[in-house]
C-alpha cells in the first residue's frame, strides 16, 4: 500500500514535471472573475535590507551565504534580550515570537531590496531633496525626541508605521498582512495599528488633488496575472527616505507560487532623487488571523516617557538649583 | 375513485371552495412576503451583497435615547457643537439599566468631555462605529467580510468560516458571522469595557455581548438591528434598530481619518518640555 502511493506520488511529479516542460509555470487559484486569488495572510518579514550593503557589491547571495547572514542576524536579535542588558526592559522579541527568525519569511537571496538602480542603492537626491534633508536634520538636531509627543516617531505615536506603505516596506516584528479581493476592490490590512487599505479596480480618477494623505489615494489595475496599484495624493508627512508629498509609487503583486507573492514596486518623486528606483521583496504567506493592534489606545510607553523625561529635567534643574546654592 | 364513492357530492363542492380559498389565500401571502423581502444582488458564491460605502443618518452618535437639542460640550464652540435632537434608535425607548449602572451612565454624561473614548481618538467599539457621523465600508467575502470605518482607521474582520471564541479581549470586538435568507447575522463577543454607545455615555462591560442583523431593503437601503446583551449592566437584552444608507456620490470612497494626531496635544500636551521662561 505504502509503495503504491509513493509510486503514484512520483508517477504525478514526473508527469507533472513532463507536462509543464522545463519552465514548470505555476498556475495561480483564481477568482470568480479569472483574475489570480490574492487572498490571505500574508508577511514581508525579512532581514534582506532596503539598499544593499556597503561591502556587498553582488546582485544575490549563494543560499548559503543567505542562511548564514540569517543565522548571524537571528543571533544578534536573541543577543538584544538577554536578561540583565540593558535591552531587556524592552519586549522580549523570543519570549513573544516577535523575531523575525520565529515567525515565518521568504528565504531571500536578494542583497537588497533594491534592484534598480543596479547597484542596489538609493539613486541620488535632486537639489531639492538634499535642501530638505539638510532642514529635516537641523530641525532634528533642534527638537529634542522626548520635547513633545509632536517630536517623536510616527510609530511611537501610532500615527502610521512603515508597513502600512505604500510602499510596504517590512519592519522590525508584525510585518502582517490579510489581503481581501471581490470582483471591485482589493482590501489590504495591515496588523500595525490597524492600517487598511482599500484599492477601487473599476479606473476611477484620483481624488481631488487638495486631499492628500498619509497612505495617499490608490488605484489598482491588473495587467494579466499582476494586480498593479498606483498611488498618489500623498501628504508628504510620513517621508519614505526623504520624499515629498510629490511622492507617487507604483506596486506589483504577482503570485509567482503557492506561498509566495512577488511584490515589486516603483518610487517616483522627481523633486527628491535624480531617478526612480525599483525594490522588490517576497510576500509570505503565513498564518492567520490578525489579531487588533489598539496601538494608541495603550500608548503607555509615550506617556510614560514623557513623563520620565520631564522628571529628569526637573532633577537636572533641582541639582543644579543646589550647586548654585553651594557655589554661593 | 374510491374518494368520490366515500364522499358525497355536496362535500366535494365544499372541498373545491376550501382549495380554492386556500389558493387564494396562499398566492396573498406570498405576493405580500415577495414584496416584504427584497431580494439583494448576490456576490459571486451567491450571497446577497452588501458590499459598497455605508453610513447611518440621524443623531444616535450623540444618544442612541431619544433626545432633545441642548448645548454642545465645549463652550467656545457654541451651536456648532449643540446636541442635534434625535428620535432615538432604543426599541421601546429606554435603556433597562440596571440601578447602579444607571448612575454611572449618569456619572459618564456628566464627565463626557473627559470621559468619552471617542474625544480621545479611541476605537470606537461596535456598535457605535455603524452609527458615528462618518461613511464606513463593506467589503464581502465568502470567508470574511471587513468592515472598515473612517473614523479612526477602525476596522472589523467577522470571520464566516474557520470561526473562533474571541482570543481575547479587544475594542472592536471578535465577530463571527452567518446568513439567515437576506440577512447577515454577526456575532460578536470579546469586547473589554472601555468603549461606549454614545457621547452622552451609554455604556456596557466587558460582558458585552452584541448580535447584528443587516438586511438590504432595496438598492440603496440596510436595515441594521442589533441586540444588546449584558448582564453586568442591563436587566435584560433590548434592541437597536435604523437604518443605513449607501453613500451615492460618484465614487464614493473611505478616506483617512487618522485622528491620532489631532488628540496628541488634549493627551499629552501637558507632558511638554517647558521652554525657559
Amino acid at each position: 500500500m505504502k509503495h503504491r502511493v509513493v509510486t503514484s506520488i512520483i508517477l504525478v511529479f514526473l508527469l507533472t514535471t513532463f507536462a509543464s516542460g522545463q519552465t514548470k509555470k505555476w498556475t495561480p487559484p483564481r477568482m470568480a472573475d479569472g483574475h489570480p486569488d490574492l487572498q490571505g495572510f500574508w508577511t514581508n518579514n525579512t532581514y534582506t535590507p532596503l539598499e544593499r550593503p556597503r561591502n556587498v557589491s553582488k546582485e544575490f547571495y549563494t543560499r548559503e551565504e543567505a542562511l548564514e547572514l540569517e543565522k548571524k542576524a537571528a543571533d544578534e536579535e536573541t543577543e538584544q534580550t538577554v536578561p540583565g542588558t540593558v535591552a531587556d526592559v524592552h519586549y522580549d522579541f523570543t519570549q513573544f515570537s516577535l523575531d523575525r527568525n520565529q515567525s515565518a519569511h521568504a528565504l531571500n537571496l536578494r542583497t537588497s531590496m533594491i534592484v534598480d538602480p543596479v547597484d542596489g542603492k538609493l539613486p541620488p537626491l535632486t537639489a531639492e531633496g538634499q535642501k530638505r534633508a539638510a532642514d529635516r536634520a537641523e530641525l532634528a538636531k533642534r527638537v529634542g525626541r522626548w520635547d513633545s509627543a509632536q517630536s517623536n516617531d510616527l510609530d511611537d505615536r501610532c500615527i502610521i508605521f512603515q508597513g502600512a506603505g505604500p510602499p510596504m516596506l517590512p519592519q522590525g516584528y508584525n510585518s502582517n498582512y490579510q489581503i481581501v479581493q471581490t470582483p471591485g476592490y482589493v482590501m489590504i490590512l495591515f496588523e500595525m495599528a490597524h492600517d487598511t487599505r482599500i484599492i477601487p479596480l473599476d479606473a476611477r480618477p484620483h481624488v481631488s488633488r487638495n486631499i492628500r494623505q498619509w497612505t495617499g489615494d490608490s488605484r489598482g489595475h491588473w495587467e494579466g496575472d499582476t494586480l498593479v496599484i498606483e498611488t498618489t495624493n500623498f501628504n508628504g508627512k510620513n517621508p519614505l527616505r526623504g520624499s515629498s508629498e510629490n511622492l507617487r509609487v507604483v506596486e506589483r503583486f504577482t503570485r509567482v507560487d503557492a506561498d509566495t507573492i512577488q511584490y515589486k514596486f516603483t518610487v517616483e518623486d522627481e523633486s527628491t532623487w535624480t531617478r526612480p528606483w525599483t525594490g522588490e521583496i517576497p510576500l509570505r504567506k503565513t498564518i492567520g488571523p490578525l489579531f487588533e493592534h489598539a496601538c494608541h489606545e495603550g500608548n503607555y510607553g509615550l506617556y510614560n516617557t514623557l513623563v520620565g523625561a520631564r522628571l529628569e529635567e526637573k532633577k537636572a534643574a533641582e541639582e543644579a538649583a543646589k550647586r548654585g546654592a553651594q557655589a554661593r | 375513485m374510491g374518494f368520490e364513492h366515500s364522499v358525497n357530492n355536496s362535500s366535494i363542492n365544499n372541498m373545491r371552495r376550501s382549495l380554492l380559498f386556500f389558493f387564494v389565500l396562499g398566492s396573498l401571502f406570498l405576493f405580500t412576503a415577495h414584496a416584504q423581502t427584497y431580494r439583494a444582488p448576490r456576490t459571486p458564491d451567491g450571497k446577497p451583497n452588501l458590499g459598497g460605502v455605508w453610513q447611518a443618518l440621524n443623531e444616535a452618535y450623540w444618544d442612541i435615547e431619544g433626545h432633545a437639542a441642548a448645548p454642545g460640550r465645549v463652550l467656545a464652540l457654541g451651536a456648532a457643537d449643540a446636541v442635534t435632537p434625535g428620535l432615538g434608535v432604543v426599541e421601546g425607548g429606554a435603556i433597562p439599566y440596571l440601578p447602579e449602572a444607571a448612575a454611572k451612565k449618569k456619572q459618564n454624561f456628566e464627565n463626557r468631555l473627559t470621559l468619552d473614548p471617542e474625544i480621545k481618538c479611541y476605537l470606537p467599539g461596535v456598535p457605535r462605529a455603524t452609527y458615528m457621523p462618518q461613511p464606513f465600508q463593506i467589503i464581502q467575502t465568502a470567508k470574511h467580510i471587513m468592515v472598515i470605518h473612517q473614523y479612526a482607521t477602525a476596522v472589523r474582520t467577522i470571520y464566516m468560516d474557520n470561526q473562533t471564541e474571541a482570543p481575547a479581549d479587544s475594542w472592536m470586538g471578535w465577530s463571527n458571522g452567518r446568513w439567515e435568507g437576506e440577512t447577515l447575522v454577526v456575532d460578536t463577543t470579546g469586547f473589554n469595557d472601555k468603549t461606549w454607545f454614545d457621547r452622552a455615555g451609554n455604556f456596557h462591560s466587558d460582558a458585552l455581548h452584541v448580535v447584528e442583523r443587516f438586511t438590504a431593503t432595496d438598492a440603496d437601503h440596510l436595515n441594521y438591528e442589533v441586540t444588546i446583551e449584558d448582564p453586568k449592566v442591563f436587566s435584560r437584552p433590548w434592541k437597536m434598530s435604523l437604518p443605513l444608507y449607501r453613500r451615492k456620490e460618484k465614487n464614493a470612497q473611505i478616506l483617512e481619518f487618522r485622528c491620532v494626531e489631532f488628540v496628541e496635544e488634549l493627551i499629552y500636551g501637558h507632558l511638554k518640555k517647558q521652554t525657559s521662561k
